[in-house]
C-alpha cells in the first residue's frame, strides 16, 4: 500500500518537478533576455547604406552626422536614427501632362492639365505650355529638416516661375524662337527660389516641351503658317516669271543689235559696191561722153519702151491729149 | 560579464520609464516644443533637436514644426483695375517663428492656414484690384521696347499699356501687406507668390476670339506681303524688259544711222564726180524699173527718142 499514491499525491509530485524545473531554467532567464536584447540590439546597430544614397543620423533626433555608402554602426534602441536619402537619383517632374507608363514608346495619360498648362503670355494670349522638371537631392539635410514638402516647392515654385517668364514674351516668341531661353531662365530662377527656401534641391534641367496654342485657336494659326508658305510661293512664282522671261529678252535684244549690224554691212557694201559702179562707169564714160551717154539712152529706150501697154507719139502741137484717150476708153487704138 | 548585464538592463529599464513617464522627451530637428504646466506655458519654447527633461505628469510637452511649409489658396475671381475677371491662385511659405505665440493664438496648424485664407487672400484681392491687368503678368516692359525698336509684333490694344511696377514687385507689395498680419499668430511669413493667372471662362472665350482674329490679320499681312512681293518683281521685271529691248533698239536705230551715213557719204563722194551723168544713169535705171505692161507711155516728136520721127536733122 506503500506505493500507494493517491491523485493529490500525484499532484503534488507533479507540482515539485515543475518547481524544480522552473528553478532550473530561472537561472538562464536573464541570459535569454540578454540574448534577446543583444539580438534585437545588434539589428538595430548595423545597417548599411546603397551606392546611389547618403545616411542621415539623428540621435534623439538631432541631427549627428551623415554616413557615406557601405556598412556602418549605430547605437539601437531608438537612439540612433538612420534616414537614407537617395542623392544621386534623378528624379522627374511633369507639368501639364502625365506620363502613364514610360517605356520605348511611353504612354501619356489622355486627362489634359489645363489648371497646371494654359497660361497667359506678354500679349495677354493664352497658351498651353507643358514641360518638365529634373531634379536631385543636393543637401540631404537641408532637404530633410528645412521644408515639409521639397517636392510641393518644387511643383509650385516650376509654376510660378514659369508663368512670370511667359508673362514676358509673345505668343510668338513662346512658340517659336525664345523656347531655348525661356528654358534657360526658369531653371536659373527656379533654383534660386528653391535655395531661397533651402530645400536642398538642385534642378538638373528644366525642359520646355510641347507649347500649343489652345485647341480652339490652333486653326488659326494654322492658316498663318498657310498663308506663310502662300507668301513664299507668290514670291517664288514671280521670280519664275523673271527668269522665264528676262534672259529670252536679253537675248532677243542681242539678236535685234545683230540683225542692224548686218543692216549696217550690208547697206554700206552695196553703198560702196554702186558707188565703185558708178566711178567705173564714169571714168570709161568720160572718155565719149557723147556717144556713150546715147547709146546708154538709146539702149534703155529699146529695152523699156516694149514693156508698156500703150504708147502714144504725139505732135507738141496737138494741144490735148483727151481725145485721144477718150477713143482709147472706146478700144480704138490709133 | 554578469555585473555588466545587470547595469545594462538597470540602465534600459530606467531609461524606458523615464519616457514612458515623460521625464525625458525627444526634439527632432524639424520640431520644437512648448512646455506647459496645466496649460501654463513654462519658460522658452524648445527649438533645438536632442533629448531634453521635463517634470512628468504635470508638464506637457506641445510640438510643432520648425520648417519652412507651404500654404496653397483657393484660386479667387479678382478684377483688376481694368475691371478685366481673372482668377488668381497664391501659393505662400510660412513658418512657425514664435512657437508659444502660435499655440495660444491658434493652436494648431489648420487653424493658422484659415488665417492664412484670410491674410493672403484679403492682400491679393487689394493689391490685384488696384493694377492693370497687364501687371499682373509682365515683369518687364521688353515686348513693348522691342516694339518701339521697330519689330513687327501684332500686339492688342488692351496690351499695350506700360507696365510701371510688374507681377515680381507685385508679389513683393501683397507679401509685404500680409507679411505685417502674421506676426499676432507667431507666423512668419516667408514669401507670397502669384501661383496661377488665367482669364474667367467668359472673358477667355472672348480672348480665344480676340486671338483668332488677331492671327487672321497676321495671316492676311502675309499674303498680301506676298502678293505685294510678286507684284514687284514682276513690276521690276516689265521695266528691265522694256529697257532690254529699248536699248537694243536704240543701239540698232544707232547702228543703222551710221550704216546709211556712211552709205550717203559713200554715194555722195561717187556721184559728185559728176552728178549729170548720175542723175542720167540712175533716170535710165529708173525706167527699167518703172515700165511694165500696165504702162501707158505718151511721147511726143520732140523727144530725143521719137525726134527723127518728125524730121532729120
Amino acid at each position: 500500500m506503500d506505493d500507494f499514491r493517491s491523485p493529490e499525491d500525484l499532484f503534488r509530485e507533479e507540482a515539485k518537478k515543475v518547481k524544480q524545473m522552473g528553478k532550473d531554467y530561472g537561472k538562464y532567464i536573464p541570459i535569454m533576455i540578454a540574448a534577446l536584447v543583444i539580438i534585437f540590439g545588434l539589428q538595430g546597430t548595423i545597417y548599411s547604406i546603397g551606392p546611389d544614397e547618403v545616411g542621415v543620423i539623428q540621435r534623439f533626433g538631432k541631427y549627428v552626422r551623415g554616413t557615406e555608402p557601405g556598412l556602418h554602426f549605430k547605437l539601437p534602441f531608438g537612439v540612433e536614427k538612420v534616414t537614407p536619402i537617395k542623392v544621386k537619383k534623378i528624379f522627374k517632374e511633369e507639368f501639364g501632362f502625365r506620363t502613364a507608363r514610360a517605356g520605348i514608346k511611353s504612354v501619356y495619360a489622355v486627362r489634359q492639365f489645363p489648371e497646371e498648362s494654359l497660361m497667359l503670355t506678354g500679349d495677354l494670349n493664352i497658351l498651353d505650355v507643358r514641360w518638365i522638371v529634373q531634379y536631385r537631392v543636393s543637401d540631404p539635410v537641408k532637404l530633410l529638416f528645412m521644408t515639409r514638402d521639397p517636392l510641393g516647392n518644387v511643383r509650385a515654385m516650376s509654376e510660378v516661375v514659369m508663368r512670370r517668364l511667359c508673362g514676358n514674351y509673345t505668343v510668338d516668341e513662346v512658340l517659336t524662337t525664345k523656347r531655348e531661353e525661356i528654358s534657360r531662365l526658369a531653371q536659373v530662377e527656379l533654383q534660386k527660389l528653391l535655395d531661397k527656401y533651402r530645400t536642398g534641391i538642385g534642378v538638373v534641367t528644366l525642359k520646355l516641351l510641347d507649347v500649343n496654342p489652345p485647341d480652339t485657336v490652333k486653326p488659326a494659326f494654322n492658316e498663318v503658317n498657310e498663308a506663310k508658305q502662300e507668301r513664299e510661293r507668290m514670291i517664288n512664282e514671280a521670280w519664275e516669271a523673271y527668269n522665264k522671261a528676262i534672259p529670252r529678252a536679253k537675248g532677243e535684244a542681242l539678236r535685234t543689235v545683230s540683225q542692224a549690224e548686218g543692216y549696217s554691212l550690208d547697206k554700206v557694201n552695196r553703198a560702196k559696191g554702186e558707188a565703185d559702179r558708178f566711178l567705173v562707169t564714169w571714168r570709161e564714160y568720160k572718155k565719149a561722153p557723147d556717144i556713150t551717154k546715147q547709146r546708154l539712152y538709146l539702149e534703155t529706150m529699146a529695152a523699156v519702151l516694149p514693156r508698156a501697154e500703150r504708147k502714144f507719139v504725139m505732135d507738141p502741137q496737138q494741144s490735148s491729149i483727151l481725145p485721144l484717150l477718150r477713143l482709147d476708153q472706146k478700144g480704138g487704138t490709133e | 560579464m554578469k555585473k555588466f548585464l545587470h547595469i545594462f538592463i538597470t540602465l534600459a529599464i530606467i531609461g524606458g520609464i523615464a519616457f514612458l513617464t515623460g521625464v525625458v522627451y525627444v526634439v527632432s530637428e524639424t520640431k520644437q516644443v512648448v512646455i506647459t504646466q496645466f496649460g501654463r506655458p513654462v519658460g522658452d519654447p524648445v527649438t533645438t533637436a536632442g533629448l531634453h527633461f521635463k517634470l512628468p505628469f504635470i508638464q506637457q510637452a506641445h510640438y510643432f514644426d520648425k520648417r519652412l511649409l507651404g500654404w496653397d489658396g483657393d484660386p479667387n475671381q479678382i478684377p483688376t483695375r481694368d475691371k478685366k475677371y481673372i482668377w488668381v491662385d497664391t501659393t505662400a511659405r510660412w513658418q512657425i517663428k514664435d512657437a508659444l505665440r502660435f499655440l495660444q493664438s491658434v493652436s494648431s496648424e489648420r487653424n493658422a492656414h484659415a488665417r492664412l485664407d484670410d491674410i493672403v487672400n484679403s492682400a491679393t484681392r487689394d493689391v490685384i484690384t488696384a493694377h492693370l491687368l497687364v501687371e499682373t503678368i509682365r515683369d518687364s516692359n521688353r515686348i513693348l521696347d522691342q516694339k518701339e525698336e521697330g519689330k513687327t509684333i501684332a500686339i492688342a490694344e488692351e496690351a499695350l499699356e506700360r507696365v510701371k511696377i510688374g507681377r515680381h514687385e507685385l508679389e513683393k507689395e501683397i507679401l509685404d501687406r500680409a507679411m505685417v498680419l502674421a506676426p499676432q499668430y507667431g507666423i512668419e511669413l516667408v514669401d507670397v507668390r502669384v501661383k496661377r493667372i488665367n482669364y474667367v471662362k467668359d472673358v477667355r472665350k472672348k480672348v480665344y476670339e480676340r486671338m483668332i482674329s488677331e492671327r487672321k490679320r497676321a495671316a492676311e499681312q502675309y499674303r498680301s506681303e506676298g502678293r505685294g512681293k510678286s507684284a514687284e518683281i514682276k513690276g521690276q521685271m516689265e521695266k528691265e524688259l522694256k529697257l532690254i529691248t529699248s536699248e537694243a533698239y536704240r543701239k540698232a536705230q544707232g547702228i543703222r544711222g551710221t550704216a546709211d551715213a556712211e552709205a550717203i557719204a559713200v554715194y555722195a563722194e561717187a556721184y559728185n564726180k559728176d552728178p549729170d551723168f548720175y542723175s542720167f544713169l540712175k533716170t535710165l535705171e529708173t525706167y527699167h524699173d518703172t515700165v511694165d505692161g500696165n504702162t501707158t507711155i505718151i511721147l511726143t516728136t520732140d523727144g530725143d527718142y521719137y525726134k527723127y520721127l518728125k524730121k532729120l536733122d
